[in-house]
């Protein structure tokens, strides 16, 4: 099968005129198979997208991508479970849910499983494709050891398999908003301010590093994970689809080299080097597919890349 | 109002008779392993430890919960099912879970032991709540540490099960079970390990002007001049920078306490069946202490009086507590 490029669901607050502009280049530009669309981290910033989302999954589908909506990630307000509840109805397009309430709703009908839902193992996997799931994006901290047997599982209940090769790792998610406590203001009168941050908050140690990047509830990895180097490792193991997650970065290039190492046009060694020439704002990481620190990275020697 | 029950930690043999003795009603405890979510050096149960511990509170009419609440990672889940059927052999009156494939062997398992769902499953809404219900017969929900007490009060309302809710102790800042930090500093997970700031990855530097920084693998977590107490760097407590502040802050929280005391008839009335009070890599001596003042505020509030409860706040972090999300939706 050929491999499948995504476009993760976009997680920052940018302005609308901003993600238009991002969609349509991807919609023209990109060579990827699948976009997703929808508002993963806070429930207050839905509004202000809500209103494109028809015409852009036009406009992705009219250049032959697939769209799929993804879920929040965090449901807990009245006004969460009531958007949870109308996302679940959603039709014309598949979704990815990522978070547990969404199976009450579900009940019978297909669904994609996101990497923030924990499907950590083949018994949980079996189990949700059991109750509708046809898709799996991987945690982003599980390690390829265990990423190999969940995508063999996949396959032999007919499901997709997907890792996050590239992007900001998604850390931790909170009831608190960190960019409004950041500011000196509290979750309901955030004035959005994390509207300033399209990359995430930068955090750094108190002796200069470094360290993590806030967006709003959620918690980012500095470094932005790179499996590029694994990509012999990922295609054997069977993986199916392979994520892109939105930076503020030229994604349409970063996407022009993960295709073109997807389909052998170019070398891992080559979309490497191409990578590395686009001088992203922060350094790879992959230590987290190695089974060690999430921040480090290991040098992987192509003797090694298949196991 | 039927009195709630007080849940109490229980990280060695030692911690729990103390606790049973102190008044809980139940412990909850684990085995020395990944399965369950405190596996610190020291901690927790050989099988051996675990079959006195459970008759010694038996017999003194305590309940044991077992801690089963980490996510097996695919390729281990083994682990996680011996564990489980080790459980029932040694005749645990519940298993504490957050793992759907664990719930599942559970229930088709032994489907007579009590199931509770984990604050690591993080199931904050009544549909998440209900779900695992239906699926696996879920019988108590321990709800995450972000809900107010109103907002428990409705969930209570819409479920179908007991709930239990944290009231004293770590005031953790993420949502649990949903939290990586520590494995992309570590490579330790909190998920699939059982561990948080690992003490083995822990280093506290001094400078030659005396000034203490506490670091967690390559990262320094904080930073305290000698005149400050220097906290256990655990990242969602550290001090950080970032270009809004002009220096250090406590980007997630300050190293702070939950104490819920002043709070407790409201979540009694609240429908609260139960009671947890954190800490399984306490003290014996702690243990003692907020367990047998817990005893005597629950029972005062059942009798009606004013609960007793100065004692506590000697116990909390720095001294320092706070009552967290329950109390009000600014602490968002």
């Amino acid at each position: 099968m050929k491999p499948n490029l995504t476009i993760g669901p976009i997680l920052f607050h940018w302005p609308a005129e901003k993600k238009l502009e991002f969609y349509a280049r991807i919609a023209e530009e990109a060579p990827v198979d699948t976009v997703y669309l929808g508002e993963v981290v806070c429930s207050k910033r839905s509004p202000f997208f809500e209103q494109y989302y028809e015409d852009v999954a036009e406009r992705l589908t009219r250049a032959g991508k697939k769209v799929v909506f993804s879920s929040l990630a965090e449901i807990m307000l009245k006004r969460e479970r009531n958007m949870m509840a109308g996302f679940c109805e959603i039709e014309d397009h598949e979704i990815e849910i990522n978070d547990a309430s969404a199976l009450w709703h579900l009940d019978g009908h297909k669904f994609r499983v996101g990497p923030l839902m924990n499907a950590y193992n083949e018994e949980t996997l079996r189990y949700l494709a059991g109750k509708g799931a046809t898709h799996f994006a991987m945690p982003t901290e599980l390690p390829g050891s265990s990423v190999a047997i969940m995508a063999s599982a996949a396959r032999d209940v007919g499901a997709g398999s997907e890792v996050q090769v590239f992007g900001r790792a998604q850390l931790a998610l909170s009831a608190r908003c960190y960019h409004a406590r950041a500011h000196g203001r509290i979750k309901d009168n955030c004035q959005f301010v994390c509207e300033l941050d399209p990359d995430g908050m930068p955090l750094r140690t108190l002796d200069g590093n470094d360290f993590l990047a806030i967006n709003g509830i959620q918690t980012l990895s500095h470094k932005y994970i790179n499996l590029m180097a694994e990509l012999p490792q990922l295609r054997e193991m069977g993986i199916t689809h392979f994520r892109l997650v939105p930076q503020d970065v030229d994604m349409v290039a970063v996407a022009k080299i993960w295709r073109a190492a997807l389909d052998g046009v170019i070398s891992p060694e080559e979309g490497q080097k191409r990578l590395d020439a686009l001088n992203l704002p922060a350094p790879f990481a992959n230590g987290f597919w190695h089974g060690q620190a999430g921040v480090k990275k290991v040098a992987v020697e192509r003797a090694l890349a298949s196991l | 109002m039927r009195p709630p029950e007080l849940v109490c930690p229980a990280g060695t043999p030692a911690a729990m008779r103390t606790a049973v003795e102190a008044g809980a009603d139940a412990v909850y405890c684990g085995f020395q392993n990944a399965t369950n979510a405190r596996n610190f050096p020291g901690l927790n149960f050989t099988p051996g430890e675990l079959e006195r511990a459970i008759r010694h509170a038996h017999e003194n009419g305590t309940k044991v919960l077992l801690a089963i609440n980490t996510f097996p990672p695919a390729g281990k889940v083994d682990l996680w099912r011996d564990a489980v059927d080790l459980g029932a052999r040694l005749g645990v009156d519940a298993y504490i879970v957050a793992d759907i494939g664990v719930a599942d062997y559970i229930a088709r398992n032994h489907p007579d032991i009590r199931l509770h769902l984990s604050v690591q499953a993080a199931a904050s809404s009544p549909e998440a709540i209900k779900w695992y219900c239906r699926e696996f017969g879920v019988k108590r929900v321990v709800l995450p540490r972000i809900l107010t007490v109103s907002e428990i009060k409705a969930i209570a309302r819409e479920i179908p099960c007991e709930i239990e809710t944290f009231i004293f102790g770590n005031h953790g800042l993420m949502v649990e079970g949903r939290c990586s930090l520590t494995n992309y500093i570590t490579g330790q997970s909190t998920n699939y390990d059982g561990v948080c700031s690992p003490a083995a990855d822990v280093e506290y530097r001094r400078d030659e002007e005396g000034n203490l920084s506490t670091r967690l693998g390559d990262f320094t977590i904080d930073c305290f001049s000698c005149n400050e107490t220097a906290g256990y760097p655990t990242i969602c407590k550290g001090r950080y920078l970032t270009p809004a502040r002009n220096e250090g802050y406590y980007a997630f929280e300050e190293p702070i306490s939950l104490n819920l005391s002043s709070l407790l008839p409201d979540l009694m009335a609240a429908g609260v069946n139960a009671l947890k009070i954190e800490g399984r890599q306490r003290s014996r001596a702690y243990v003692k202490n907020v367990v047998s003042s817990f005893r005597k505020a629950v029972d005062a509030i059942m009798a009606g009086e004013e609960p007793p409860l100065a004692d506590l706040i000697a116990l909390t972090e720095g001294q320092k507590q706070t009552e967290g999300a329950f109390k009000s939706k600014t602490w968002r």
